[in-house]
């Protein structure tokens, strides 16, 4: 009570909607609230982690108003919860690409170099959507990774890669269209995965549904193919 | 004051309770026994014991010359040793790994010749746990070197007894219970250690997988087995840090 009470303090007046979303929505999400906010009198204010974390933070009593998450199952949890309160649409998707170091030093050709011992490979847990979608991709094409880290979400993998720390791991396609120093490998479409993203209102303010509404909006959908999104 | 210090007992109980409340009785031997728990226990146990070894051997030296001796910088110098207990640990990960990883100057050379790397290793967490544990031991030995009445040695130095044998024979006597102490609190924020660890060494089963990684993990998919796993933390926090209170530590 204390926490919602907290977060929801609208600074100097001005009505605030909470979004739970996906790390991995955090660019254009900020761009999307901008165009939001220029129509609407409202401030958006994001909580960005991983959509498992944030599932749980939900079903513990967040006071989160629109939940957006990078998977299906992070979002059944929350409807089986009873949380939701318009039922989920999918409004983007995304797909993995095998990221690399700029230029790919090391010569990574496909999917078969995860296996290869000699290079660092980070994968994100399997606990995370981006973790159970390459697990997935790399199953289907029969590649058994010779994994050296498993990164707590998609950002923390990211950011492992953009230094060097590791030589290849497995993202989202945004996460290399969205970086200027990791270079991606496309992933042939039969071997690929999409991933949907689901978004749904926590509450009945008409904010939440109006956010909602705007996510599907031509707009929106602009941004989120800028920033490597596939859209519906 | 009373009223208040039941306050403070109920803030530090009741997360406690709410694990209890949380707590899976009826599968907690299975999920205890489970390998993924299993290996994170020994690798937390084996890279607490060596971060409290290291910051033993590199964090005594340091509270003698910040307790001994007089030089310009010494409050630097004490600012940075302390800086570790205040960064948040993501931070120090991040900085290890600048300075450690295999892009830093001595990290890639080192690499490319022998295939050896901190990150990513058992060596990467111990490393991570020491950088934070160490300003656990400097200031409780620095403490107790403080506290220490220097007239013990001087008489031992008068009647002729080495700098070394001074130090062995009086000074590590003298200041044993903060010794263990530090010991104590450097293990077991070493067991506890999250931030560093994960941002520096990664996380992988049975390699850098150490129990609060675990948890944190596990919180996301089985609350069950997060549960079993930081009520074993707790255990084997309390247990070691009640123990050693009653025994050996300088407050009474």
């Amino acid at each position: 009570m204390l926490f919602a009470a907290a977060c929801a303090s609208p600074s100097d007046g001005e009505d605030v909607l909470i979004v739970f979303a996906a790390a991995s929505l955090t660019k254009p999400f900020g761009e999307i609230a901008e165009e939001f906010e220029a129509v609407n009198d409202v401030e958006v204010v994001f909580s960005f982690a991983g959509s498992s974390a944030l599932r749980v933070q939900i079903i513990e009593g967040a006071p989160a108003e629109v939940y957006a998450s990078a998977n299906l199952a992070n979002m059944e949890a929350v409807v089986d919860a009873g949380i939701t309160h318009t039922d989920p649409v999918v409004f983007v998707a995304n797909t993995m690409e095998i990221g690399v170091a700029p230029g790919n030093p090391r010569g990574i050709a496909g999917l078969g170099s995860l296996s290869d011992g000699d290079l660092l490979v980070g994968l994100c847990d399997a606990t995370v959507p981006c973790g159970s979608l390459a697990r997935r991709v790399l199953g289907g094409a029969g590649v058994v990774p010779a994994v050296d880290t498993n990164e707590p979400n998609a950002r923390a993998l990211v950011t492992k890669l953009e230094e060097g720390d590791l030589d290849v791991g497995m993202v989202y396609r945004s996460d290399v269209v969205g970086s200027d120093l990791i270079n991606g490998i496309e992933i042939a479409a039969q071997d690929n995965v999409l991933a949907a993203y689901p978004v749904a209102a926590l509450t009945a303010s008409g904010t939440a549904a109006a956010f909602v509404a705007f996510l599907q909006s031509d707009e929106a959908g602009a941004i989120l193919r800028r920033h490597g999104f596939a859209t519906p | 004051m009373l009223v208040l210090a039941g306050l403070g007992t109920a803030l530090v109980v009741l997360p406690l309770v709410g694990l209890l409340t949380r707590t899976p009785w009826r599968d907690l031997a299975n999920l205890l026994t489970s390998r993924i728990v299993v290996d994170a226990l020994r690798l937390s146990l084996v890279a607490s014991t060596g971060a409290a070894a290291l910051s033993l051997v590199l964090g005594v030296p340091l509270a003698w010359v910040l307790a001994r001796s007089e030089f310009r910088g010494k409050a630097l110098l004490r600012g940075l040793v302390i800086l570790p207990m205040v960064l948040p640990p993501v931070v120090g990960g991040a900085a290890l790994l600048f300075a450690f990883g295999r892009r830093w100057l001595i990290g890639e050379p080192v690499y490319e010749a022998t295939g050896f790397l901190l990150p990513f290793s058992m060596w990467g967490v111990i490393l991570a746990t020491t950088y934070i544990s160490l300003p656990f031991m400097v200031l409780t030995v620095e403490a107790g070197l403080r506290n220490l009445d220097e007239r013990y040695e001087a008489a031992a130095a008068t009647l002729g007894a080495s700098r070394w044998r001074v130090f062995r024979r009086i000074t590590l006597p003298l200041i044993g219970s903060s010794l263990l102490a530090g010991l104590v609190l450097a293990w077991a924020r070493a067991l506890g250690e999250f931030g560093a660890t994960i941002t520096f060494a990664g996380n992988l089963a049975g390699r850098t997988q150490t129990m609060p990684l675990a948890v944190f993990l596990a919180l996301e998919q089985d609350r069950g087995a997060a549960v079993a796993i930081s009520l074993v933390l707790v255990a084997v926090s309390l247990t070691v840090l009640v123990l050693l209170r009653e025994r050996w530590w300088p407050v009474r």
